[in-house]
């Protein structure tokens, strides 16, 4: 099996001051997969997801310890360009954000400011089309994004991510502010993008993470418990943590 | 029960009652103090009263060159002030650490906002006329206004800033943008509204001050329109103090005129302001 | 997660309640032949059809719990192993009640002596279907394991009645009716010990996960 890994962690702590909210974390990402992860809340998957692509430095007090390699380089060497990065590793966030802008600016801003040169309609149809959005505003993509409603704005949001043609889509609890219809939309366009992109989401709802993933690493506190196909981890799962997790015993 | 009902009802009653008699009485009084002067100065609105400049015989002034003074006062004033107080803004709320030192700079703006004009004059006598050596001219005068309504277009400009959600910059890193073309781009279109609100509430604020321009010696008998920054220059609050000084009854009707004029522009700018906030309550839905 | 725990205790209940008529009805059967009882044997017969009712009881319950509940791991295992057990269970309920009609027909014919080994059959097919149904209420693999060695017991011993029935009808061949309907016993028994061995397995799945069927041994 050609199972490439496209990111990886090396003994990664993450802390706020003095507090670590991920400790001595090994894990690696399989490309054109979807990994999800999972645990109860504040055992620190958010903290995780946005280490990868660099939105924690925007958080004071903040600090790593050990390497998160992206395609073999570490993504916090002095070196690497945080902007750089996150157009390749973009992200989607919990509660949907598009910019108070039109649905067409929405999604070709970032590439007009990264220097895209092309046919706009194009890129910002295609997006919409993969997005599973265009038909439903193909004939106002020059209304205010802010009109759509809750799970039209978050399946913009990802059409806005793939604009910037990443390689790795992050996604924070993308479906937990959506009524159950929008969610089913939302993991089907996942299902769908993973020919394309690499994607890890942070879910706290285990049956998504068992309906859409190829791999699920289970969290808590803080720690890595236990990472494999999510087939084995929702049949015979190695911990017993783990199955206590999902069994709903605890958490 | 019903006792103790009913005097709660009493009570809110009375409250009503209260609440109700001070908004009128304001409105009464304000009714009273904008009648008296209106009926003092209408009759003496009329194109010569615009368009003359003063004069010792009440039927010939004018306010010409006080109006004038006071359209190059405030335009100097913006220019000077509004891309100052901006970037001040944007420079601490969203460059600058949040640690102690800009804690510190962020009460003592709010502070420096609340010190008498006055205090602005002399600032302004001390520094721009005499070491500066400007002079008595609107450029002095322009830079001692700058300061005084720099703290509050800071304080504005930063509430504006602040009041757009954090989510739309983190939208906007994620698809690997820089600060500054987050802010370029996201930040201050959203937040030109509640900045221009706050802009021109600073400016009518400045267009009413008389005792700073009059601590640098802003002239108070200026028969002139201004030509460029280094000349003398009056305003119309400092002509109003003029004609209102004088003996004459005649002089203070022409007051009176003159405060209607001052009210008139200061109603505009406030609707304008309004106007312009309710517009970008739609825009930007948060 | 209390109300999913509650209802698969109650599941527990019913299938172990299941366990328990067939572990009696099998009783029922065997003894029927031993004493060549009529009655016990219509008695058996006459349970087996609320064997079936409860069967069908089981199989709904864990329905409701699969559509309702969506469980994972170790509850979704449990689920899975009751009801192919449940199905076990009830074709036990049925062999037991196929045994009573013979020994019915059995009664009405004269009558023959029965071997030994039948006896000790049935004796290793009613300890390997208590043993089937201790080792699923204690998830005790061991006892798993020894279900599927005794079926071995079992199969040797039905191995032997052919030739046992053939020479038996050769010397007593106006008998030879009842001798066929001896090794349809014996077959019979085989079959019970081959379903606890399915339980076993099931048993076997439900600690491990691990599916191991149509194998000689459990490793």
């Amino acid at each position: 099996m050609n199972n490439k890994i496209i990111i990886e962690t090396k003994n990664l702590t993450l802390s706020y001051g003095k507090h670590p909210a991920i400790r001595d974390c090994n894990i690696q990402f399989l490309k054109n997969k979807v990994t999800a992860i999972i645990g109860p809340s504040g055992c620190g998957k958010s903290t995780l997801l946005r280490t990868f692509n660099r939105m924690n430095d925007f958080i004071d007090n903040f600090n790593i310890e050990g390497e998160v390699l992206f395609e073999g380089k570490d993504i916090n060497h002095s070196d690497m360009d945080p902007v750089e990065i996150r157009k390749r590793i973009g992200m989607v966030f919990q509660k949907p954000n598009p910019f108070p802008k039109s649905i067409f600016d929405n999604i070709i801003w970032g590439p007009n400011i990264n220097g895209f040169i092309g046919s706009q309609q194009e890129l910002v149809e295609n997006c919409l089309i993969d997005a599973g959005l265009f038909d439903e505003v193909k004939d106002r993509l020059n209304s205010s994004a802010m009109e759509l409603s809750g799970g039209q704005q978050q399946r913009l949001c990802i059409a806005r991510a793939i604009a910037m043609k990443p390689e790795v889509i992050l996604m924070d609890e993308p479906a937990s502010a959506l009524d159950p219809k929008a969610t089913m939309k939302i993991e089907e366009l996942i299902k769908k993008l993973k020919k394309s992109y690499t994607i890890i989401i942070v879910t706290h709802n285990m049956q998504q993470a068992a309906r859409i993933s190829d791999n699920t690493a289970f969290l808590y506190e803080g720690e890595l418990i236990e990472y494999g196909k999510t087939n084995s981890i929702f049949t015979k799962p190695d911990k017993q943590q783990t199955e206590d997790y999902i069994t709903g015993r605890f958490g | 029960m019903n006792d103790i009902l009913s005097r709660r009802k009493l009570k809110a009653k009375i409250f009503r009652i209260i609440a109700t008699i001070s908004t009128w009485s304001s409105i009464i009084i304000l009714i009273i103090l904008l009648g008296n002067i209106a009926l003092d100065g209408f009759s003496n609105i009329n194109w010569t009263f615009l368009s003359s400049f003063p004069s010792r015989f009440p039927h010939k002034a004018g306010i010409k060159a006080a109006i004038w003074g006071s359209i190059w006062m405030l335009a100097l004033v913006a220019i000077i002030a509004v891309p100052i107080g901006v970037s001040a803004a944007i420079y601490l709320e969203e460059y600058a650490k949040k640690n102690k030192l800009s804690r510190f700079i962020e009460i003592n703006i709010a502070n420096l906002a609340g010190v008498p004009s006055i205090i602005y004059g002399i600032l302004g006598l001390t520094i721009f006329v005499r070491f500066f050596q400007l002079d008595r001219s609107l450029l002095a005068g322009s830079l001692t206004m700058s300061l005084l309504i720099l703290p509050v277009i800071i304080m504005a400009a930063r509430e504006a800033i602040k009041a757009v959600p954090k989510s739309i910059r983190l939208g906007a890193f994620a698809v690997g943008a820089t600060r500054w073309q987050t802010i370029q781009s996201h930040v201050l279109p959203a937040s030109t509204p509640g900045i221009f609100t706050g802009v021109i509430l600073a400016m009518s604020r400045a267009i009413g001050e008389t005792a700073p321009l009059i601590m640098i010696g802003a002239l108070t008998y200026v028969a002139f329109v201004p030509e460029n920054i280094n000349d003398p220059f009056t305003t119309l609050p400092i002509q109003i103090y003029n004609w209102v000084s004088r003996p004459q009854v005649e002089f203070h009707h022409l007051a009176a005129a003159g405060i209607i004029v001052l009210l008139v522009v200061l109603l505009t700018m406030n609707a304008t302001a309004i106007l312009i906030r309710n517009r970008s309550l739609k825009k930007y839905k948060w | 997660m209390a109300i999913l725990q509650k209802e698969i205790d109650k599941l527990k209940e019913s299938i172990l309640y299941v366990g328990t008529l067939v572990e009696e009805n099998f009783l029922g059967a065997i003894e029927s032949i031993n004493n060549n009882d009529i009655d016990s044997a219509q008695e058996v017969i006459k349970k087996d059809k609320e064997i079936d009712l409860k069967e069908i009881e089981v199989e709904e319950e864990c329905l409701k719990i699969l559509a309702l509940h969506q469980p994972v791991a170790i509850d979704l295992r449990f689920i899975i192993a009751v009801l192919k057990i449940n199905n076990d269970l009830e074709r036990i309920g049925d062999l037991s009640c196929n045994i009573a009609k013979r020994t019915i027909a059995l009664s009405k014919l004269p009558s023959i002596i029965i071997p030994k080994e039948i006896l000790e059959m049935a004796k290793i097919v009613q300890q390997m279907i208590k043993e089937s149904l201790d080792s699923l209420v204690e998830l005790d693999i061991t006892l798993a394991k020894k279900v599927c060695v005794d079926d071995d017991k079992v199969d040797e011993i039905h191995c032997g009645i052919y030739p046992f029935v053939e020479s038996k009808i050769n010397e007593e061949p106006d008998k030879k009716t009842q001798w066929i309907q001896l090794l349809g016993i014996s077959r019979y028994l085989e079959r019970s010990a081959d379903h606890c061995t399915n339980i076993a397995e099931d048993v076997e799945y439900l600690i491990n996960g691990v599916i191991h069927r149509h194998s000689s041994k459990i490793d």
